[in-house]
């Protein structure tokens, strides 16, 4: 996993560091003006980078190469000046909310819509049709059903014009396969493992979302780290269609109620699944076509929650710590504390996601590496009242899925602090951090998927 | 010799369409070519190559494609298409006109070497 691709994407560039923070800092300046968009940032960036390996061949040092192949780019302001010239409608971007007489954009809105209602009815499909199956299986498959139509809207008809072609084929598989291990094995009555089929499922299919993303480009960082930007944005989109609808079954059922249990129960049945599997595929339409709306709220909604969150797992980490955790340490509880490191690790990410790689360390850094700690301590406790209980009762499959995912986070975690705390002291540069992060994100959905396809058969489908 | 800015503006559209019409590029390979072509003397500042290019895109003379040859890094190609084509032959004669008019107004033994053929060919 050690081994990354530069974002270029080609093979002559090397991880020279410091190379690496001077591209990466002249990207983001270059970048900064509303009238030069992310593609064209990236053309720009492959031509820098023919420039520098044209001019280290030609026996330049990397600071000398640098100079002279920004300098031959020309003037940031008078560059951005130019595209602004052809691009005029790019300045628009942050100031109305549909993008400017786009026929490409209403096409992308009808394909958004078409899709939502293809999820909806999937789901509606699967309501209908899994009565016989099982709550779990319905549970396991509701996914499998709706996340297709967002890798077709994320993957299909990408701006840079890029084509996914064979590699479908890839973004299928998963699917596919998952389709199959949620149906095809014989599940022992209650089963576990079956439970965390459904649990773990979605995090591979999410990253074979991710893979259409990005064209397929998963081994790019900058491209990994674009998947942790859109999921972050597609969060807090979901979360606000979630509380629209939240208010529109509310009025429904208020309205509704005067002719009977039966007709609304008929109706939110109706309602809350589509709306639910409907709002997947909008949510990241939303992503895309309003990029500039939430942009700016990644920075914001991490300042507010990133120290509130700190608080919460210092005290509980603190008082873990004091009383101890085997006492009343129960299935719900790990549940809890797996949730709450994983809402962590995704504040972790998502405020490295709206960083620029060159900034110095500040207060909410402080905050952040204090948050990484707490929930570092409170992983260890977690693990050894794992341990404990496996030591006493043995291996049961939830305990092998609970101890696999802290582990695998607590590794994330250690590593995490030891680069924040380095780079609190100034001894480890900024975009180590997300490199870090991005390069682990694949750990994850490996264990996830070791979840999904060993656990089951190890364990009997029991 | 330095070539007046406005001349260089000009110059850049037939040039580039011009450089394409010999086969698709991308802007790095392209600049390379204006180089080689004018011998050094037209200097741009690299990066207005591509609102030039984008600018040829909005207008339909050039499609663009982002493609990863194998071994290489990932880059946007540019091709020229027929409408492209059309444009060029026509700005060829515009500029064969000018380059006639002002060689019949200019007495030939004040023409300094350099310069005015490379026009008529561009």
């Amino acid at each position: 996993m050690a081994h990354v691709t530069e974002p270029g994407g080609g093979a002559p560039g090397r991880a020279d560091g410091e190379l690496e923070v001077r591209v990466a800092q002249w990207r983001a300046h270059v970048g900064r003006s509303p009238a030069v968009s992310p593609g064209d940032v990236d053309e720009l960036e492959s031509h820098l980078r023919d420039q520098l390996d044209d001019l280290r061949a030609a026996g330049l040092t990397d600071d000398e190469a640098f100079l002279v192949a920004v300098r031959r780019l020309g003037a940031v302001d008078a560059l951005s000046a130019e595209y602004a010239r052809e691009h005029g409608d790019r300045l628009w971007k942050q100031l109305v909310l549909a993008p400017p007489g786009a026929g490409a954009g209403r096409r992308r809105l009808r394909r958004a819509v078409l899709l939502a209602v293809g999820a909806a009815l999937a789901v509606q499909v699967l309501r209908l049709l899994g009565g016989t199956l099982g709550e779990v299986v319905v549970a396991g498959l509701a996914p499998v059903v709706t996340l297709p139509f967002l890798a077709a809207l994320v993957g299909a008809g990408r701006e840079d014009g890029e084509r996914l072609g064979a590699r479908w084929l890839v973004v299928t598989a998963p699917f596919v396969a998952g389709a199959a291990l949620v149906l095809l094995p014989p599940w022992a009555e209650g089963s576990s493992t079956q439970v965390l089929v459904a649990l773990h499922l979605p995090v591979v299919l999410w990253a074979a979302v991710g893979y259409a993303l990005v064209g397929g480009r998963w081994r790019s960082p900058s491209a990994r780290m674009d998947v942790v930007r859109a999921t972050g944005e597609w969060v807090v989109y979901y979360a606000l269609i979630a509380l629209g609808g939240g208010v529109l079954v509310g009025a429904t059922v208020l309205l509704l109620a005067p002719l009977g249990d039966d007709v609304v129960e008929q109706v939110l049945l109706w309602l809350v699944p589509s709306g639910a599997a409907g709002a997947v595929v909008v949510a990241a339409w939303l992503v895309e076509a309003k990029q500039s709306v939430v942009e700016n709220m990644a920075p914001v909604l991490t300042a507010v929650f990133t120290p509130l969150f700190a608080v919460v797992l210092t005290a509980s980490a603190t008082v873990y710590a004091l009383t101890g955790l085997a006492a009343d340490f129960d299935r719900d509880l790990l549940l809890g504390f797996d949730l709450l490191l994983l809402v962590v690790l995704g504040l972790v990410l998502y405020a490295l996601s709206a960083q620029r790689p060159d900034r110095r360390p500040g207060a909410t850094d402080v905050v952040q590496l204090v948050a990484v700690v707490a929930a570092l301590v409170l992983d260890a406790l977690v693990l050894v009242a794992l341990l404990g209980r496996v030591g006493d009762l043995g291996l049961t499959p939830n305990r092998v899925a609970a101890l696999g995912l802290n582990g695998v986070l607590l590794v994330d975690l250690l590593v995490a602090a030891a680069l924040a705390a380095g780079f609190l002291v100034g001894r480890v540069r900024a975009d180590r951090l997300a490199r870090w992060q991005t390069s682990y994100l694949p750990v994850l959905v490996a264990w996830a998927a070791l979840v999904v396809l060993v656990l089951p058969p190890v364990f009997g489908y029991r | 010799m330095r070539i007046d800015k406005d001349l260089v503006a000009a110059s850049a559209s037939p040039l580039v369409l011009g450089l394409l019409a010999e086969g698709e590029t991308y802007g790095y390979a392209l600049l390379q070519r204006v180089r080689e072509v004018s011998r050094g003397e037209l200097e741009w500042a690299d990066g207005m190559l591509y609102p030039l290019l984008h600018r040829l895109e909005r207008q339909g003379w050039v499609v663009a494609e982002w493609r990863t040859p194998p071994g290489e890094r990932r880059r946007k190609y540019y091709a020229i298409t027929d409408g492209g084509r059309a444009a060029l032959v026509e700005q060829r004669r515009q500029w064969g006109a000018v380059v006639r008019a002002l060689e019949g107004a200019w007495p030939a033994a004040a023409s300094p070497a350099a310069g005015g053929p490379a026009l008529g060919t561009a």
